[in-house]
């Protein structure tokens, strides 16, 4: 069998990733239904959890990445803290983000990650930016700029992978087709044939993966990753996935078949995939389950601690928007 | 002390400034030419074209590319051509760059001069003429900057590409020729208005080209016996309320001139702050000065109906004397 070769070491951990970025969204989940402790809208990534885990494994600790409003997942997996996400979530001091983000703006710069973004398809451009600091900076990080499906009807999609073609920038873009936008099918509103073959009119190679096999996007990020590190030119990653619920946690997504959204879903978990790997593979049931066990624990632990905290200081809705002219002298 | 346009003034600065820090960088459309107006001229020859990089007539990334190029330490000078042409860039600038450093929580910087030339010059018409300064003014996390002289665009170039946060760049497409004397060494702060002239008889408020306008209607007002205290504002945000209400303290008038649109311009902002704030000084009721809500023309004579001319403005003080 093939995954016997594989580096099991490997397989464990990106196991390990995808469970704590699935345990971290049901908690997220709880807190907003059970506990009523979420604020605003947030956005799961059940299903998708391979393309976060896969992606952000072939990274280092200092490489950069941007975000959507889909962001927990690739931002549990570049390395964030889990209770200051959560923290973040519930809109409390000690948040990634001083409890001024929330959910759809959440950002780690410790470990590289500058953002998640509420507007569809602005991180492109601002990535591609990113890259564009690095190479005058002259060190050898990369950019990996992930963005949805609906995002590539958007301009910045067009002049953010024109920009990173044309300056030779160190950018990995990664599309993470989840065949919806919203509550519309991307493919209706979507000319053409899709991501990657725009990708390539502009001269970016590109290349489409199962974002269901977490090895499989591990692999090829691997390749890509070091493909634009060494060659200093963008590349672009589709991963085809699918969006397990709603486009947020209060949509109950009745647009869809329920029949075959749930047949997808299951299909295509990509936990279920690299347990049974891992399973076939001679790993003891006890020592998955351990690990399921271990991600939720954590998880539960940093929601505690998130409801645990206080809200920020009244004084931070003035702080940090600006040094000359801060509102914290002068707001109105 | 030198004698220079205030094109050059500005471009002064920036090479200074790149000399000065290698994170320093221009970035826009044609710039490697030396930029649409000449405003960057010599500058790729001395810094090379990465430092002074041409863009595709992609403005959206333009910006965007900027600002991520600044949230990992560099600093980028960004041309918009023309102000009017900032807005396919509108989200970048005011959703992204404007907010970043609140939303992440203080995580990261915008270090970023935003250049857009803005105002009415030779029937440029309605897509190359607006003055949308107040748009800005409206947006925290933005500093507004409108110089109105060399001197101005020399000293506040300086202290925008020094400054942390980004400042929307709004040089006047008619004084890029206008000649002054540049002291590299004047003292400037944001928020610090330049006191054009003393009087007082009346308080003027301008900025930009108008605040010249208003120079030239306070000496024909001092010809006739009335003195003017010319404000110029300089920068929109922060803004030199404490020098208005001083001069405001004193004259009991207040006389806003802009050449923006007058509905929902800045100079409604500044009449706002007076009332609130010096109701019982006025002696007379403020009043503002500025474009009628109509779109700017072509046709020299249609253009010309809409501008705020030395004279309008010294006739306005004349009539709030009466
Ligand atoms: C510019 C903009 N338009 C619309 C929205 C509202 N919106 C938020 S998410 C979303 C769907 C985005 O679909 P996709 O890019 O495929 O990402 P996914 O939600 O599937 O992860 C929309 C329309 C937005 N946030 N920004």
């Amino acid at each position: 069998m093939r995954e016997t070769n594989r580096d099991i070491g490997r397989s464990l951990a990106l196991l390990t990733m995808m469970e704590r970025i699935r345990a971290f969204e049901r908690q997220a989940e709880l807190a907003a239904t059970r506990d009523r402790l979420v604020l605003g809208a947030i956005h799961l990534s059940y299903g998708q959890e391979a393309v976060a885990a896969g992606v952000m494994h072939a990274l280092r600790r200092d490489d950069l990445l941007l975000s959507t409003h889909r962001g927990h997942g690739h931002t549990l997996a570049k390395g964030a803290d889990p209770a200051a996400m959560m923290k973040e979530l519930l809109g409390r001091a000690g948040g990634c983000c001083g409890g001024k983000g929330g959910s759809m703006h959440i950002a780690d710069f410790g470990v590289g990650m500058l953002g998640a973004n509420g507007v569809v398809a602005a991180n492109i451009t601002i990535g591609a930016g990113a890259a564009h600091g690095i190479r005058l900076l002259g060190d050898d990080r990369i950019v990996v700029d992930i963005f949805g499906d609906g995002a590539i009807n958007r301009g910045p999609f067009l002049e953010g992978l024109n920009w990173a073609a044309v300056f030779s920038l160190p950018v990995l873009f990664v599309c993470e087709d989840n065949e919806w936008s919203a509550t519309t099918r991307t493919a209706r509103m979507t000319a053409g044939a899709g991501a990657a073959a725009r990708a390539r009119a502009i001269g970016i190679e590109a290349e489409t993966v199962d974002g269901a096999d977490v090895e499989a996007v591990a692999d090829l990020a691997a390749e890509l990753v070091a493909r634009v590190r060494r060659d200093r030119r963008p590349a672009f990653l589709h991963a085809r996935t699918w969006r397990a619920g709603g486009h947020t946690y209060f949509d109950p997504a009745a647009y869809r078949d329920s029949a075959e959204a749930e047949a997808r879903a299951r299909e295509g978990d990509p936990i279920e995939r690299q347990r049974a790997r891992l399973a076939a593979a001679g790993i003891a049931a006890a020592e998955l389950d351990a690990i399921r066990a271990g991600a939720m624990a954590e998880m539960e632990a940093a929601l505690a601690a998130a409801a645990a905290a206080p809200f920020p200081p009244a004084a931070a809705a003035f702080s940090d928007v600006q040094d000359i002219g801060s509102p914290a002298g002068e707001a109105y | 002390m030198a004698r220079m346009t205030y094109a050059e003034a500005a471009r002064q600065a920036i090479a200074e400034a790149m000399r000065a820090d290698p994170r320093v960088w221009c970035v826009g459309e044609d710039l490697g030419r030396g930029g649409v107006f000449g405003q960057y001229r010599g500058l790729a020859e001395e810094f090379g074209p990465e430092r002074v990089s041409d863009a595709p007539i992609s403005e959206a990334a333009i910006m965007g590319a900027a600002f991520g190029a600044a949230m990992v330490g560099t600093r980028p000078v960004v041309e918009m051509r023309f102000a009017d042409f900032a807005l396919c860039a509108t989200d970048e600038l005011v959703n992204q760059i404007a907010k970043a450093r609140f939303m992440f929580g203080g995580q990261s910087r915008a270090p970023m001069v935003i250049r857009q030339p803005m105002g009415m010059w030779r029937s440029s018409a309605a897509q190359h003429s607006q003055s949308l300064e107040a748009w800005y003014a409206h947006i925290p996390g933005l500093v507004v900057a409108v110089p109105a002289t060399p001197q101005d665009n020399y000293s506040m170039m300086r202290a925008a590409i020094a400054a942390d946060d980004p400042v929307v760049y709004l040089e006047h497409k008619d004084l890029w020729a206008m000649e002054g004397e540049v002291d590299p060494a004047a003292p400037f702060a944001f928020g610090q208005a330049r006191h054009r002239c003393q009087g007082d008889d009346i308080t003027i408020v301008a900025w930009s080209k108008t605040a010249n306008h208003a120079e030239e209607a306070a000496g024909i007002l001092a010809a006739e016996g009335i003195g003017a205290h010319v404000i110029d504002l300089r920068s929109l945000w922060p803004w030199d309320r404490a020098a208005v209400l001083e001069s405001v303290g004193r004259t009991g008038r207040l006389l806003v001139a802009h050449e923006a649109v007058q509905v929902a311009g800045f100079g409604a902002e500044v009449v706002a702050a007076v009332t609130e704030r010096a109701f019982g000084a006025l002696k007379a009721p403020p009043r503002r000065l500025g474009a009628p809500r109509t779109l700017i023309p072509y046709a020299p004579n249609l253009e010309e109906r809409l501008r705020v001319t030395p004279r309008m403005i010294a006739d306005a003080a004349r009539e709030m004397l009466a």
